[in-house]
């Protein structure tokens, strides 16, 4: 679909979009943070309660077997919008976090041994290094750090060279796309190297899946975490991606109702569920599943590869406005990342206006961007500021967007941004 | 009293371009303090006060924040000083109801009035009393100090 020619028809798929923010018609920049919700997501989360109903996998009555139906079907529509060389890789779980939390104990746990090493990079998002921190603490595995490039890329040289450094490493962790610079990381590149040394690739996909085609077989990445509320889909489920003989072999940390098949007094009388429904215990948010499949549709259905272009087509004009009207007066931290994230600070008179000051001020605008460290907390020292602001474009987003951005940062100071309080 | 934005507006300028009371003493040990991180956002300030038989002698900070957060604890620095400590705690109370939209006392409040508007910005309420609660704090521990040491 041709985004361009087809934006109006988009921007009315989502009601949200008709509302307004601070008195004005809302420009959505903060999509990075959560993607707003298209009307079909809606209405098939809506469904569920008005119609489906039932539980999953519990009942022998048609209700039921139609809520069984739809939720194999969700789960068959993750494993082809990432491409997946089986359903029963998919696992669903709250969200990326989760996922990666999950993974961060069960490889510690179960494939590591006092010695390795996690390996992963300071300008990760915290979900990206804590849970291995944590994990890790009991067989006291180190998470040790590569570093980045100039620009805050994470290469395949510096990887290898890491393995040189660091040559116990047996998990590599690396977000996709970085959520503060938006740089896509050589993944197949990455999972070679990783591999050749005998280590695992761990991918947060939480900022990747809704802006490019995901293939992870031709990745070749072992697991792979993502959320659905990034891609238009409902918050609270996601999937936990993982190769299936690696999924296989592991065990799952929660236990309950749903992932067992068989038990008894005895503790070791337990018998699991197959994966991937033994890591499900509990029931799952079924409408969201529903709901996540329904997007990922209506993702496809535009095409990632389109809303990649576009969104790198909208960054080019704010940048090219920007290098033409904002000399002086933005520092823009990402101009080589091809994608929607622009990360940047405003300047008055050359003071920095500090960035969640800036963020009030836009809101006042009615545009709605993030500040601060975006939950990477080591990247305030790589780009050397407190915080940055952060604009992230989507497929729904317009030129129209772009020039209010502009023209809001244009007038900026940083007295203004004492505007919302009188 | 009605809000005069453009008179308020230069007070907080003020206090944000030229903070008082900002820098921290390394060589009293009479002095306690508060590392105080937001939570929400990216406010990282240390606010110090020497608390002294009953009076607030002192009270500084450093750290890098916000208009609203640098603003509103030079003031605060600048209200609670050579006062007791039940009178700044009044102060705090007042300001804290202000800035939640409760009824306050203007007076005590004083030049902190400025921050009157806040109250219509949930989002900034943790900016404009994240310096303020850490005084709140380092006076309930002076207070606690203080029976803990009459008992004894």
């Amino acid at each position: 679909m041709n985004i361009k020619e087809n934006i109006e028809a988009i921007r009315a798929d989502f009601p949200i979009l008709k509302r307004e923010m601070s008195g004005l018609p809302l420009v959505y920049l903060d999509s990075c943070a959560t993607a707003l919700k298209p009307q079909c997501v809606i209405d098939e989360v809506v469904r569920y309660y008005t119609y489906l109903g039932a539980n999953a996998q519990r009942g022998d009555y048609e209700m039921a077997a139609q809520v069984d139906y739809a939720l194999d079907a969700a789960r068959k529509t993750s494993a082809e919008f990432i491409n997946a060389k089986k359903t029963e890789e998919i696992v669903f779980t709250s969200g990326t976090t989760e996922g990666l939390n999950l993974l961060a104990l069960m490889i510690t746990n179960q494939f590591l041994k006092q010695g390795d090493a996690i390996l992963t990079c300071e300008t990760e998002h915290a979900s990206s290094v804590l849970p291995w921190q944590q994990a890790g603490l009991a067989k006291d595995i180190p998470v040790n750090f590569i570093e980045v490039d100039q620009e805050g890329r994470i290469t395949p040289e510096n990887v290898e060279k890491a393995f040189v450094q660091y040559p116990n490493t047996k998990v590599v962790v690396f977000a996709q796309v970085s959520n503060v610079l938006g740089f896509n990381a050589p993944i197949k590149e990455i999972a070679k190297i990783a591999h050749d040394h005998g280590a695992y690739l761990v991918v947060d996909g939480a900022q990747a899946v809704a802006h490019h085609a995901i293939d992870v077989q031709d990745m070749d990445c072992d697991f792979f975490c993502f959320s659905s509320h990034k891609l238009c889909g409902p918050s609270g489920i996601g999937v936990m991606y993982g190769k299936f003989e690696l999924l296989d072999q592991l065990r799952p940390i929660f236990f309950g109702g749903e992932s067992n098949a068989r038990f008894a007094r005895s503790c070791d009388s337990l018998v699991l569920k197959k994966t991937p429904t033994k890591f499900e215990s509990g029931t799952l948010p079924i409408e969201g599943a529903l709901g996540m499949a329904t997007a990922m549709r209506y993702l496809m259905n535009i095409g990632l590869n389109n809303i990649h272009e576009y969104e790198w087509e909208l960054k080019q004009y704010f940048l090219k406005r920007a290098q033409e009207e904002l000399q002086d007066k933005i520092k823009i931290y990402n101009p080589n990342a091809q994608g929607g994230i622009v990360t940047f600070n405003v300047y008055d008179k050359g003071q920095l206006i500090f960035p969640q000051d800036m963020a009030s001020y836009l809101s006042n605008k009615g545009i709605a961007v993030r500040s601060g460290q975006h939950c990477a907390k080591l990247m305030g020292e790589f780009l050397g500021v407190p915080g940055t602001v952060r604009a992230s474009i989507y497929f729904y987003n317009t030129i129209e967007d772009i020039d209010r951005l502009v023209d809001a940062i244009k007038d900026a100071t940083v007295e203004k941004c004492l505007d919302i309080f009188f | 009293m009605p809000i005069d934005p453009s008179y308020y507006r230069e007070i907080i300028m003020d206090n944000y371009s030229y903070p008082q009371n900002k820098e921290l003493k390394t060589d009293d040990g009479e002095y306690d303090q508060r590392h105080m991180a937001s939570d929400s956002c990216i406010d990282d300030i240390t606010v110090q006060a020497k608390i002294k038989d009953g009076i607030v002698q002192d009270v500084r900070f450093d750290g890098q924040a916000c208009t609203i957060s640098t603003a509103s604890t030079s003031i605060l620095t600048q209200l609670v000083a050579n006062k007791t400590v039940e009178q700044a705690e009044a102060i705090i109370q007042n300001y804290f109801n202000m800035i939640h939209g409760r009824p306050f006392d203007p007076e005590l409040v004083d030049e902190a009035i400025v921050f009157e508007g806040v109250a219509k910005q949930p989002n900034r309420i943790g900016c404009a009393t994240i310096g303020w609660k850490a005084l709140e704090e380092m006076l309930q521990a002076h207070r606690e100090q203080t029976t803990k040491e009459q008992e004894a």
